[in-house]
């Protein structure tokens, strides 16, 4: 074979074919039907969290034209809230926080867990002790009082980002614990010991070999985390340390209509909906991003 | 001789392992020693195939990563073309892991089944630093040394057959073309009909690249077919080696010719006359091995043939590898050659 | 006398058991498995046959087939018979009472077969007393003295040992002595010593003679080692891709095989009795999925000898060379005194497509 071209000829079609990889991913999601559902779902959930806002005439904020506990009706869909807010963009607001405390908290108690998790079990001996004896230690402690001292030392006001931040701090022990017993298994199978014998780095080891064999677990927790987040921070708010208003989130909505859930619905059932189709449709996603991310997914079902 | 002339490649000097066994419970404080390696001494001289043979537990998987220094040897020393190499940082053995390279049994396990098969043969040239000079065609090239198809590198190892994931695997080892290859029971796991062209491709690989290899393995119908010397290995030592020849033909360990004996041929009128050596009870716990000769509760010269005087000798002294008349090596107070086969 | 294809017979001709035509199917999600597509061969009173293939090919599966073991989703077909009797569609207490008492199995791994709750002895005694009426007593006797037949030292001792105190050779031991323990008229053994070492298995197969003397029971044999089938068996059945390819006198089918697959296996295998001084000829690619089997002979895309005949029509199981021995070949006569190398080539290489295809949907 003649040297450069065909390097060049190769590298095209490798990258032709690393795309087929991706289509080949992207086929295996779409073949899993529930969680094509979920992401059209959830899309428009974000659509109409993000996008919805700019369109209503309504904002979430007080508005004296507004008539107290107005059923839902053309002008106020989801009705209205004693005070004289609109339901419909009280829910759009509530959603677009709640959505942004939760992807963020999922992306760093999912990052940490699992690094953390995967540098424990890769080392195992005390390395292992300690990092888990600390995760022991971080589990008890109570997270509300963590929450209340770090939230008040925030100055200027909670942001739904100090909140997604303090909940990811406090959220990535379960994480850590399943990765690392995954990883327990996973550095035990002679592909870990090739890679050793070949000469790869530790960073190399976890980082390449694998957390990508313990996707499955990590998908899984992240989805976990999400809806906890989405709870933890409603829990938050409730006792006054999470967002406060004016500003909202669903968990805020559903814990100040709580007393209202049979007399006035809409201030409660509204709010809870979308809090059960976020945590149901990034579940059903996780789902069928694991198996299309596992290579070996195409032998099982053809 | 001429052996001698040669000056071996990788050699080991004396090397024990000792595996400590820990009790359960927060402390695991050590309670005894799995003796899994006990003074073994052997060379591997270039283009050269050792075969390091033994049943389960005999300590010859374990003397193949200390080779690789991939574990760290309680006591002795490995040599790389002169150089002690068990006390190597990690950093200062990377270079030398290009010219030592292993290839293991599982043909599934040892092959991650996230990478695509051009990851995992290109991965030891990442590590190396060597893949942005012409790494994409070293593992085309790479792949058709091995006898697979170029085109299918972007398949993951599942989409593979055992013969052929066993391939990626040699190929893998080839990459950073070593010296010596480790093969760690390379085609135990795989159909008679498949591994008979992986030991081809080892054989032509020999040929063309000069390599020497280490054949760990159980089954000594391949070692005979492939290696040019073997050493029996018995429960952390090793109680016979010589060349293939000689240790088939002319065994003159007790253990070595019940392990021949042991061994049915596919020759079904040979079968009929075949006298086998039974022995008798399983191998001892490697925790506490038996005193003096390691074989002798299991010996059958040992229990039928020795005098108690003389069995006196296999309790309390252990029996050094000496130079026998047959050719080989063999560590027995009362050495004498035996026809199995 | 052996391996012909009639219907079934009364016993009385001393056969013990009668498989005809048997096929095994289970419901996959990709499709239907077919994983025993014909399969048919007697055993005689006191005689061994060895079932031979490679992983894959169906041999387990009959013999689960033959003990009435199988998951309930397959679908059979054929029929089994032992001692006249028919095993397939017979209900689970009809197979409790042939099992242990006139069929026993031992399996790969005696772990699965042994209770690990219970002493070896009260699991030996357990099956002499389900199909023999003596005391407790007796039934421990008759244990010690079965544990001693199959060469465990110590039976006396040995006896009140649970199975994780043994090591794998004693365990499947002990399992032969289970097995031994009714008499039975025959034993099943599925790669009796694939897990053990090779001085374990010489012992587990003294064993297995053992028994067999002691008892007078036909053996059928499943192994991939041709070593074990080549001392143990009296005849062969060789299959591949759920089917019988071969059958035969052990030595025609090591002397002179019919079936290019038994040659090709027979070239692939390195001798120990054999110096250094030949190539190995492999068989080219792999086994056929057996979901989507292609038409024609299962081995011709692997077959040095196919010819267009062999692609579209899959070869009858035949007698050859005047029978009795058989052969699933349109052209096994051609095989008269070929060697492995004169028809397989010495290569290294296997490039063959990778196994799985892509998906279509």
């Amino acid at each position: 074979m003649a040297e450069p071209i065909p390097s060049i000829l190769d590298a095209d079609a490798l990258a032709a074919a690393e795309r087929g990889q991706w289509r080949l991913v992207l086929r295996r999601f779409l073949r899993h039907r529930l969680a094509v559902a979920s992401l059209v779902l959830f899309l428009l959930v974000i659509v109409f969290a993000f996008i919805g806002p700019l369109v209503w005439k309504w904002d979430h904020l007080l508005h004296r034209e507004i008539p107290s506990l107005a059923s839902p009706s053309a002008d106020h869909p989801f009705g209205t809230t004693r005070a004289g807010n609109d339901v419909l963009a009280q829910v759009m607001r509530g959603t677009q926080q709640s959505l942004k405390v939760a992807l963020t908290v999922a992306v760093l108690a999912t990052g940490i867990g699992s690094v953390w998790g995967a540098v424990a079990g890769f080392y195992r001996g005390w390395i292992d002790t300690l990092m888990m004896r600390i995760v022991d230690v971080i589990f008890v402690i109570p997270f509300l009082a963590v929450a209340a001292s770090l939230s008040g030392a925030v100055r200027g006001g909670v942001t739904w980002f100090h909140i997604a931040v303090i909940l990811g701090l406090v959220g990535w022990m379960g994480t850590a614990r399943v990765v690392r017993a995954m990883v327990l298994s996973v550095r035990e199978q002679e592909f870990i010991e090739a890679a050793r014998a070949v000469g790869a780095s530790d960073p190399r080891i976890i980082f390449r070999h694998l957390v990508p064999n313990t996707t499955g677990v990590i998908i899984v927790a992240a989805t976990l985390e999400v809806a906890t987040a989405i709870l933890a921070e409603a829990g938050l708010s409730f006792v006054g340390l999470g967002i406060q208003p004016p500003d909202t989130s669903l968990g805020l909505l559903i814990s100040s209509a709580t007393s209202a859930a049979f007399t006035r619905p809409w201030l409660f059932y509204f709010p809870g909906v979308f809090i059960i189709v976020i945590c149901l449709t990034v579940n059903f996603i996780g789902d069928g991003l694991r198996d299309a991310l596992d290579p070996r997914q195409t032998m099982v079902r053809r | 001789m001429s052996e001698l002339a040669v000056p071996p490649v990788l050699s080991a000097r004396n090397l024990v392992k000792h595996f400590p066994v820990r009790g359960r419970g927060m402390l695991r404080r050590k309670v005894g020693e799995v003796h899994a390696v006990c003074d073994v001494s052997l060379d591997i001289r270039a283009e050269e195939t050792l075969a390091l043979v033994g049943e389960s537990g005999c300590g010859k998987s374990t003397t193949a990563r200390l080779l690789l220094n991939l574990i760290r040897p309680t006591a002795g020393e490995v040599r790389y073309r002169g150089r002690d190499i068990t006390r190597l940082s990690r950093r200062k053995m990377r270079p030398l892991r290009r010219d030592l390279q292993l290839v293991f049994q599982d043909p599934y396990a040892s092959l991650d089944p996230r990478m695509t098969v051009f990851e995992i043969i290109a991965e030891p040239l990442r590590v190396h630093g060597q893949f942005p000079y012409g790494g994409r065609e070293a593992v085309r090239e790479l792949m058709a040394t091995v006898g697979l198809d170029p085109e299918h590198r972007n398949r993951y190892p599942h989409e593979f057959s055992g013969g052929q994931r066993q391939r990626v695997g040699v190929a893998r080892a080839l990459a950073l073309r070593p010296k010596v290859l480790i093969l760690d029971e390379p085609v135990s796991a795989l159909d008679v009909s498949i591994q008979a062209g992986v030991i081809n491709l080892l054989e032509d690989l020999q040929e063309e690249l000069g390599l020497a290899y280490l054949f760990v393995s159980h089954d000594l119908s391949v070692v005979r077919h492939i290696a040019d010397r073997v050493a029996v290995m018995y429960l952390g030592k090793i109680v016979e080696v010589g060349d293939v020849g000689s240790v088939f033909e002319a065994p003159a360990h007790p253990y070595t010719q019940a392990l021949l004996s042991a061994i049915p041929v596919p020759d079904p009128r040979r079968e009929r006359r075949r006298r086998r050596v039974i022995l008798a009870g399983d191998v001892p716990s490697a925790v506490e091995p038996p005193s003096g000769c390691r074989f002798r509760t299991r010996c059958p010269k040992f229990e039928n043939e020795l005098s108690t005087i003389r069995r006196r000798r296999c309790i309390d002294e252990v029996p050094e590898l000496k130079y026998r008349y047959s050719g080989t090596e063999v560590a027995c107070h009362y050495a004498a050659v035996s026809t199995v086969l | 006398m052996t391996f012909d294809t009639d219907g079934p017979e009364p016993p009385g001709d001393g056969t013990v058991l009668d498989v005809a035509g048997l096929t095994v199917a289970f419901p996959g999600d990709a499709g239907l498995v077919r994983a025993v597509r014909g399969v048919t061969y007697r055993v005689h009173r006191g005689e061994s046959v060895g079932i031979v293939g490679e992983s894959g090919s169906g041999k387990s599966v009959t013999s689960l087939a033959a003990m009435g073991l199988l998951p309930r989703t397959a679908r059979t077909g054929g029929s089994v018979r032992l001692l006249g009797q028919e095993m397939l569609g017979l209900g689970d207490a009809g197979l409790s009472a042939l099992r242990g008492n006139k069929i026993a199995m031992i399996f790969q791994d005696p772990l699965t077969s042994l209770n690990p709750v219970y002493t070896i002895g009260q699991q030996l005694a357990e099956a002499v007393l389900v199909h023999n009426d003596v005391g407790r007593d007796a039934a421990r006797e008759r244990a010690v003295e079965l544990l001693g037949v199959v060469g465990i030292p110590n039976p006396r001792r040995q006896i009140d040992a649970y199975p994780h105190e043994l090591s794998g050779g004693m365990r499947q031991r002990v399992v032969i002595a289970i097995a031994m323990a009714n008499d039975p008229d025959i034993i099943i053994a599925d790669e009796p010593t694939t897990a053990l070492d090779v001085t374990v298995q010489a012992q587990v197969l003294e064993a297995l003679e053992t028994a067999r003397a002691a008892t007078g029971a036909a053996l059928v044999l499943i192994t991939h080692d041709l070593g074990v089938i080549a001392g143990h068996v009296d005849r062969v059945v060789v299959m591949y891709a759920g089917k019988m390819v071969e059958g035969g006198d052990v030595d025609e089918i090591f002397y002179a095989p019919r079936m290019p697959y038994t040659l090709g296996l027979l070239g692939s295998l390195p001798r120990l009795d054999r110096a250094r001084d030949h190539r190995l000829t492999p068989i080219l690619g792999a086994p056929p999925s057996m979901v989507t089997l292609p038409p024609g002979c299962p081995f011709a895309p692997r077959c040095p000898m196919a010819e267009t005949r062999c692609r579209e029509e899959e070869p009858e199981l035949r007698p050859v060379d005047g029978g009795p021995r058989t052969a699933a070949c349109h052209f096994a006569e051609r095989l008269a005194g070929v060697a492995p190398s004169d028809l397989f080539a010495p290569v290294a290489a296997d490039p063959g497509a990778p196994q799985s295809t892509r998906e279509g949907t």
